[in-house]
């Protein structure tokens, strides 16, 4: 949950450029003057911005490991027990614990859980789905997924009062400084 | 058109220096290695040790011949750092040819389909015959040598202009040969498979078996461009100014031509133990059922089970110090593959190891590592009027 500082005033406040390099200078500046909840918006996956921003760790890999080696081991262990014990037939003269067959499911239900867990995972992760979100309010904000990036200084960071967090983001040549509406 | 900063030379004098080592050290163990068949005169374990070293020697060549070929089809920034190791690799495919000469004088020591009286015998391989003869061995092994050296020294000649005219029209050119060289280089070394080493056991066959041991190739070459990526790179001679993302692309290349194999590999053992054909699964039961069953399971832990895992961490891939000796893990664990493939042929009834296998693969990659630095040292060490060689020297911000 965010607390805002000032109930009545922005959820944050945004500036926008022409390049991914000014705002990946916008975001130094930004942590050298101590503002630390911050967030960019661009047209396109930038590692750089993403390592800047500090959001490099993801729990998706994790995840997606755990429930890998689930998958395999519930796949095979299926497979053995349907063949074992469910239905334990000869076919073709081959021991019942044929491992060799078990091969594909066990590559099947792998691959199933491990895609399943990273899609599902990235989408709750990132706190998907969220009907609203302040930061549509920002004016020309729909350029995020044309051709500006964004970076946007929220409310809820210690330093922030919103008349400073506006001259200091206009002192980096933006093309523009708008507030964010809550 | 060239200032100084981007002539980019090779470190002349420490290629020299290495050259020169693995040169000593090769020709040092090729004279143990002959004094050995002569002391021991043990004339058919010569020729077993050497086919072995040579078909794993190979992939040298040939390995980056494959990555040079993909890199030059699909294009892209990612392969334009190490462009200049693959096609040193792929100059040396004729020294490979040349170090194919011996072999030829083993094929009664190597090759049941090479006796005439055991062919007489013999309805399957009387069958097989207008394949597997001698004149067809020599005349096949031949033509590879021929088309995959004649395939690398039309791309370099194109690649040298490229060099000096910068001209676009020229990379394109490289494009088009790359798409029909690909299939080519595909089509010959899995015949080249099937004459040396599929036909050790002349009954047996498998369809995937030679995209298996090109696919090692590409591990076992990909290891060694690592480990040149390496020591060219700001870890090492500082030559090249390789980034923490361009070894995160071979890292991440090796992870996926180390699971290919063992895909390939599944598949074969799934689709062959399911027919249970009589004539398909000795092959398997030779690997499976005797006690070379041990160097199964450390072929398939070494290849692909432990280099899955530790390659499956980003930070791995990325800092070649950690990278490099994965690399190395697998270019061992490929000799051992390629020993795999073709030992058991000989001694079918259980592991054998003799200490000449040990000798050869040093002495000819030795004398191949030597050729392999003659042929760095000619050229800049990127690809100086190459496609995306001005993206992929861009140096990332974030850091």
């Amino acid at each position: 949950m965010r607390t805002e500082k000032s109930p009545s005033g922005p959820w944050g406040v945004m500036a926008s450029f022409d390049s991914p390099g000014q705002l990946l200078s916008a975001i130094a500046r930004a942590k050298q003057a101590g503002y630390k909840d911050m967030e960019a918006y661009t047209p396109y996956p930038n590692e750089e911005v993403i390592e800047a921003l500090g959001h490099h760790h993801s729990k998706v890999p994790l995840l997606t490991l755990v429930a890998a080696l689930a998958g395999g081991c519930g796949g095979f262990a299926l497979a053995s027990w349907v063949s074992m014990q469910a239905y334990p037939m000869n076919i073709g003269g081959r021991p019942l614990m044929s491992w060799v067959a078990f091969i594909p499911v066990t590559f099947e239900t792998t691959v199933l859980a491990a895609g399943l867990t990273a899609a599902i995972g990235m989408i709750l992760l990132n706190g998907l789905p969220e009907p609203y979100h302040p930061v549509f309010n920002a004016p020309g904000f729909e350029r995020a997924s044309q051709d500006r990036f964004f970076l946007c200084i929220e409310a809820t960071d210690p330093k922030f009062d919103s008349k400073e967090a506006r001259s200091f983001l206009s002192t980096l040549h933006p093309i523009e400084v708008v507030d964010v509406a809550p | 058109m060239q200032d100084h900063s981007t002539t980019f030379m090779p470190p002349d004098a420490d290629l020299e220096r290495i050259g020169r080592r693995g040169l000593i050290v090769g020709i040092a163990a090729a004279a143990v290695l002959v004094a050995g068949a002569f002391a021991t005169g043990n004339q058919q374990q010569f020729f077993r040790s050497y086919l072995t070293a040579f078909t794993y020697v190979l992939a040298g060549g040939m390995g980056c011949l494959g990555f040079w070929l993909v890199h030059l089809l699909s294009r892209g920034q990612w392969g334009v750092m190490i462009r200049r190791i693959l096609e040193a690799g792929a100059k040396t495919i004729p020294l490979l040819g040349i170090l194919f000469i011996p072999v030829l004088f083993g094929l009664h020591s190597l090759y049941e389909w090479s006796h005439k009286d055991v062919v007489a015998a013999d309805p399957i391989l009387r069958h097989k015959a207008a394949y597997l003869n001698e004149t067809g061995f020599l005349i096949r092994g031949l033509g590879y040598f021929v088309l995959l050296t004649g395939l690398a020294f039309v791309l370099t000649s194109l690649s040298r202009r490229e060099d000096e005219t910068g001209d676009p029209a020229v990379s394109h050119r490289m494009q088009a040969i790359a798409g029909p060289g690909l299939i080519a280089y595909f089509i010959l070394l899995s015949l080249a498979a099937v004459d040396w080493m599929m036909s050790l056991t002349p009954h047996w066959f498998s369809t995937i078996y030679g995209f298996l041991y090109v696919i090692s190739m590409g591990v076992t070459g990909l290891g060694f461009v690592i480990l040149m990526a390496r020591w060219l790179g700001p870890e090492g001679k500082k030559a090249v100014p390789f980034q923490d993302r361009h070894y995160h692309d071979y890292g991440k290349l090796l992870f996926a031509t180390a699971t290919i194999w063992a895909y390939f590999q599944a598949s074969q053992l799934i689709i062959i133990w399911s027919g249970n054909l009589p004539e398909e699964t000795p092959w398997y039961v030779t690997r499976l059922h005797t006690n070379w069953k041990w160097i199964t399971i450390a072929v398939v832990v070494l290849n692909w089970a432990l280099p899955f895992f530790l390659l499956l961490s980003r930070d791995r891939k990325r800092r070649v110090t950690r990278l490099a000796p994965i690399a190395a893990l697998l270019m061992v664990a490929h000799w051992l593959d390629i020993h795999w493939l073709i030992a058991p042929a000989f001694s079918p009834s259980g592991i054998t190891f003799h200490w000449l296998d040990f000798v050869a693969p040093v002495a000819l990659g030795g004398i191949w590592f030597w050729y392999f630095t003659l042929q760095l040292r000619k050229r800049p060490v990127v690809p100086v009027h190459g496609p995306y060689l001005k993206e992929a020297l861009e140096v990332s911000h974030a850091h």
